[in-house]
C-alpha cells in the first residue's frame, strides 16, 4: 500500500469517524434540546434522561476520537482547523461541560433552582452544539478565508446565510431524531408529546436539508466532484431519499423505521460532505492553492498504517461492545421505572 | 516572551491542573471499587455491593468532570499549540488517537452500563463492567503518558520534512521514560484514591455511625495506601535517578546541584540561591548519600550546573522545592499508613479519633505531591517542550490576545463553576452515608416542577 493510499483511506476513516459521532450524538443532542419541552415532572425527566444516560458517554467519545484521529492521521489539518476556528471551538468546548454537567448533576439536589439551572445547562449546549457543529460544517464545505498568511476570517464571517442554514440544518435533524429516539426508548406522555414534536419537525428538516442542497450547489463548489463522477450522486441522491423515508414513517408512525433513516440521512449528508470535499480538507476559500489537501497534511506512512492496523482491530471491538449495551438496555422506559441520574 | 505565549502557557497549565484534580482520584477510586465488586461477586455478602454502590454514586461525580475537563485537552494542542501540533503530531496524535479507541470507548461505554444497569445485571456483570471501567482508566493513563513520555525523552523518530516522523513504533511504545512516569504517575494515583477513601470513612467513624460499613472501607483504603506509599519512595527514586541521567539540567535542579562532583552529600535542610549559583542553606548533612540517590554508588559522578548553558537550565527554585515538597509527602503518607495499620492490627482504629482526625485532614495532600510531582516533570524540562528538539516559544498558535483572554477567561470561570458544584456534591454524598439514597425514594417524586 502505498503512502498515497493510506491517506486516502485515512480521509475516508477521518469522515466515517465524524459522521459515526454526529449520527450517535445526534439523538443525545435532540433530546437535550427537547428536554424541558417534553418532561414535565420529576420522573418524565427521569425517563429522558435515562434513554440516553447509558450511551450518551461512549458516543461523545467518537468526537474525542476524531480529534485524536485528526491529530494523528492529519497533523497540519488538526492544528490549522483548530486554531482557525479557535472561538467556536472554544464555545463548543463550553458547551460540552455544560451539557454533560447539565445531564447528569440536574438531579443530585433537590433544590429547584439547582434544577433548574442545571436543566437549562443541558439544553441550552445541546441547542449550542447543534448549531456550532452545523456552522462549523458549513463553512468546511464552503471554504475558509484562508489566505497566503493563514486565516483571515473572523467568527462573525462565519455566520453567512450558508454556515447559518447548515447550524439550522443540524439542528433540525438532530431534534427529528432526538424526539424518535425517545418514543424508542420510551412509553407515556413523553413519548406521545415527542411525536407531537417529530411530525412538524420532520418536515421542518426536510424543508431544510432541500434549501441546503440548493444553496450548496448554488454558493460552494462542493458538488464540482460529483459532476467529474457522475456515480457519486448517488450518495446525496440517497439522503434525499432516506430524508423523504424518514417523514413518511413519521406520519405512518412507525418508529424504527423512521429513525432508521434520519441516521441514514445525517450519514449520508457528512458523506456527501466529505466527498465533496475531497481532497482537501481545509479548503481556501480564497484561492485554491491555499487549501490543505489530505497529502499535504497526512501523516508519515508508518505513522498512518500503524493506526490504520489499530483502528481495524479496535473499531469491531467497540461496535460490539456498544451494541452489546444497546441490546442490555433495550427495554422501553416506564415512568414508573425511570431512574435516572440519582 | 509575548503575551499570547504568556496566556496561552497559562490556560495551558490551568486546564491540565483542573483536570488533574479529577482523573487521580478516577484512577485511584476505581480499583478498589472493582475489588469491592468482586468481594461481592466472592462472597455474595450485600454489604460489599453497598459499599461499591456508595464508592460507586462519588466515582461518578468525580467521573464527569475528569471526561469534561479532559475533552479541552484533546483539542487544546490544536487550538493552541498548533506550531506544536503540526512539528509533533506524527507521533504525539497517534497516542492520543489510540488512548480514545483502546481507553475511553472502554471507560465511557462499560460505566453507562454499570451506572444505570447496576441494578438490573447480576453481580458478575457488575464487577466485570466496573473493572472494564477501570482497566479503560488505567489504559489511558498509560497512552497519554506515553505522549508525555516523547516529550521528556524523544525515541524512535526522525526529523524529516520539517517535522518529527514516526520511525519506530516500538521504541516509542517502551521508551523507558514514559513506563518510569507511567507507574510512579499510577501508584501515585492510587495513593489519591486511598486517601479519599479513607478520609471519608473517618469522618464517619468519628461520628460512630455506618461503623461496619465504613471500617470496612478503610481497611480496603489502607490496604491499598499501605502497598502504594511504601512502594513510591522507591519507585520516585528510580525515577529521579534516571530522569538526572536522561536530562541532567532537571537532575541537578532537583537537589541543587551547582559544581559537579564524585561523592556528593545529601543535605536534609538546604536553600538554593540561584543568583550566585550557589546554595545559603546546607544543613544536617549525609555524606556521600546524593550521589547514591543519583548513581547507586556512593562515590558516583553527579553532573552540576556548571557544565549546563544557563540558557538550557529550568527554574532551579520551582523544581527544588516542589521536589522536596513531594519526597516529604510521600515520607509522611508511608509513615501515616503504617501508623494506621498498627492501630487497625491492635483494634484501635475507631477510638483514635486524633488518628482519624489526621486522615481526614489528609485528604489533599496527595493532590499536592502529585501536582508537585508534575511541576518537577514539566518545569524540569524547560526551556524545552520537547527535550532538546523544541522550545517552548516556538510551538504557540498564532492566535490574537484577544482570543487567548477570551478563551482564558471563560475557562476559568466555566471550570470554577464546575468545580464548586463537584466539591458541593462530593461533600454531600460522602456526608450522606450509604443509606440514605434508599431512604428518600418516596420523598424524590415530590419534587416535580
Ligand atoms: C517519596 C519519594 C518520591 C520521590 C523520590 C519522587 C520522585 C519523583 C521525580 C524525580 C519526579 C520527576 C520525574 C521526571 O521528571 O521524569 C517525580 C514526578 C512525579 N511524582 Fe514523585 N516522587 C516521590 C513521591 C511522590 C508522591 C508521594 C506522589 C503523589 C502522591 C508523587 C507524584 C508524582 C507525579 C504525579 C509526578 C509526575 C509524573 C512523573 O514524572 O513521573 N511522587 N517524582
Amino acid at each position: 500500500m502505498s503512502h498515497e493510499t493510506v491517506a486516502i483511506i485515512w480521509f475516508g476513516l477521518w469522515g466515517l469517524i465524524w459522521t459515526v459521532y454526529f449520527v450517535l450524538d445526534g439523538y443525545t443532542l435532540g433530546t437535550g434540546m427537547l428536554f424541558p419541552f417534553l418532561a414535565k415532572n420529576r420522573q418524565e425527566r427521569n425517563q429522558l434522561q435515562e434513554a440516553v444516560g447509558p450511551f450518551w458517554g461512549g458516543n461523545e467519545v467518537w468526537l474525542i476520537t476524531a480529534g485524536g484521529a485528526t491529530f494523528a492521521a492529519f497533523p497540519a489539518v488538526y492544528a490549522d482547523l483548530f486554531s482557525f476556528l479557535y472561538t467556536p471551538m472554544m464555545l463548543i468546548l463550553f458547551a460540552l461541560f455544560f451539557r454533560a454537567a447539565g445531564l447528569e448533576f440536574m438531579h443530585k439536589d433537590e433544590s429547584k433552582r439547582w434544577q433548574t439551572s442545571w436543566k437549562w445547562a443541558f439544553t441550552i449546549s445541546s441547542v449550542a452544539l447543534a448549531l456550532l457543529f452545523g456552522v462549523a460544517f458549513a463553512n468546511l464545505f464552503y471554504g475558509l478565508k484562508i489566505g497566503p498568511s493563514g486565516y483571515e476570517g473572523t467568527f462573525l464571517g462565519l455566520l453567512h446565510p450558508y454556515g447559518l442554514l447548515g447550524g439550522l440544518l443540524f439542528t433540525s435533524l438532530f431534534i427529528v431524531s432526538g424526539a424518535l429516539w425517545i418514543m424508542i426508548k420510551t412509553v407515556g406522555d413523553v413519548a406521545q408529546r415527542a411525536y407531537q414534536i417529530a411530525r412538524p419537525a420532520s418536515v421542518v428538516a426536510a424543508v431544510v436539508l432541500s434549501l441546503f442542497f440548493v444553496a450548496t450547489s448554488n454558493r460552494t463548489t462542493l458538488f464540482d466532484n460529483f459532476t467529474k463522477a457522475p456515480i457519486l450522486w448517488i450518495v446525496p441522491a440517497l439522503t434525499f431519499v432516506c430524508a423523504l423515508l424518514m417523514l413518511l414513517f413519521v406520519w405512518q408512525k412507525r418508529i424504527g423505521l423512521a429513525f432508521a433513516n434520519i441516521c441514514l440521512t445525517i450519514f449520508t449528508l457528512m458523506a456527501t460532505g466529505f466527498i465533496g470535499m475531497f481532497p482537501n480538507m481545509l479548503p481556501s476559500r480564497i484561492d485554491e492553492k491555499y487549501s490543505t489537501t489530505l497529502f499535504e497534511a497526512a501523516g508519515s506512512e508508518l505513522n498512518l498504517k500503524i493506526m490504520l492496523g489499530v483502528a481495524i482491530v479496535m473499531v469491531p471491538i467497540i461496535i460490539s461492545y456498544q451494541l452489546w449495551s444497546y441490546k442490555l438496555f433495550k427495554e422501553k422506559i416506564t415512568k414508573e421505572t425511570a431512574k435516572g441520574y440519582q | 516572551m509575548s503575551d499570547v505565549l504568556l496566556l496561552s502557557r497559562f490556560q495551558f497549565a490551568i486546564t491540565v491542573f483542573y483536570h488533574f484534580l479529577f482523573v487521580p482520584l478516577t484512577i485511584g477510586l476505581i480499583v478498589l471499587i472493582a475489588w469491592m465488586e468482586t468481594q461481592h461477586v466472592r462472597t455474595k455478602n450485600p454489604l460489599y455491593r453497598q459499599m461499591a454502590d456508595f464508592w460507586g454514586k462519588l466515582f461518578a461525580i468525580n467521573f464527569v468532570l475528569g471526561v469534561v475537563t479532559g475533552i479541552t485537552m484533546e483539542f487544546q494542542f490544536g487550538t493552541n499549540w498548533s506550531e506544536y501540533s503540526k512539528y509533533m503530531g506524527d507521533i504525539f496524535g497517534s497516542p492520543l488517537a489510540i488512548e480514545a479507541l483502546v481507553a475511553f470507548f472502554l471507560e465511557s461505554t462499560f460505566m453507562g452500563i454499570w451506572l444505570f444497569g447496576k441494578d438490573k445485571i447480576s453481580p458478575k456483570l457488575r464487577a466485570f463492567s466496573i473493572w472494564m471501567v477501570a482497566l479503560g482508566t488505567n489504559i489511558s493513563a498509560l497512552w497519554i503518558i506515553t505522549a508525555n513520555g516523547f516529550m521528556q525523552n524523544p525515541v524512535g523518530y526522525i526529523e524529516r520534512n520539517g517535522r518529527i516522523e514516526l520511525q519506530n513504533f516500538w521504541e516509542v511504545v517502551t521508551n523507558p521514560y514514559a513506563w518510569h512516569m507511567f507507574v510512579h504517575t499510577i501508584v501515585s494515583c492510587y495513593i489519591v484514591g486511598a486517601f479519599f477513601v479513607m478520609a471519608v470513612s473517618a469522618w464517619h467513624l468519628l461520628r460512630k455511625q455506618h461503623v461496619v460499613f465504613f471500617e470496612k472501607s478503610f481497611k480496603y483504603a489502607l490496604i491499598l495506601g499501605l502497598i502504594a506509599t511504601t512502594a513510591t519512595p522507591f519507585i520516585g527514586h528510580k525515577s529521579a535517578s534516571f530522569a538526572a541521567k536522561m536530562q541532567p539540567a532537571k537532575g541537578a535542579a532537583l537537589e541543587a546541584v551547582w559544581e559537579t562532583k564524585e561523592g556528593l552529600p545529601f543535605h536534609i535542610i538546604q536553600i538554593p540561591d540561584p543568583k550566585n549559583e550557589r546554595n545559603i542553606v546546607e544543613f544536617l548533612t549525609i555524606p556521600k548519600l546524593g550521589s547514591y540517590f543519583y548513581t547507586h554508588s556512593f562515590d558516583g559522578k553527579v553532573v552540576g550546573f556548571d557544565q549546563i548553558p544557563k540558557d538550557e537550565r529550568p527554574n532551579v527554585n520551582i523544581v527544588f522545592y516542589s521536589f522536596r515538597l513531594m519526597v516529604a509527602l510521600g515520607l509522611y503518607f508511608v509513615a501515616l499508613c503504617w501508623y494506621g495499620f498498627y492501630l487497625y492490627r491492635k483494634n484501635k482504629l475507631i477510638e483514635s479519633k486524633r488518628f482519624l482526625k489526621v486522615v481526614m485532614y489528609s485528604v489533599l495532600l496527595p493532590y499536592v505531591a502529585i501536582n508537585a510531582g508534575w511541576v518537577v516533570a514539566e518545569v524540569g524540562r524547560q526551556p524545552w517542550t520537547v527535550y532538546g528538539l523544541m522550545r517552548t516559544a516556538e510551538a504557540v498558535s498564532p492566535i490574537s490576545l484577544s482570543q487567548i483572554l477570551f478563551s482564558l477567561v471563560s475557562l476559568v470561570v466555566f471550570y470554577t463553576i464546575l468545580l464548586i458544584a463537584d466539591v458541593y456534591l462530593m461533600l454531600k454524598y460522602a456526608k450522606k452515608g450509604p443509606y440514605a439514597s434508599t431512604a428518600t425514594k418516596g420523598g424524590e417524586v415530590q419534587h416535580v416542577s
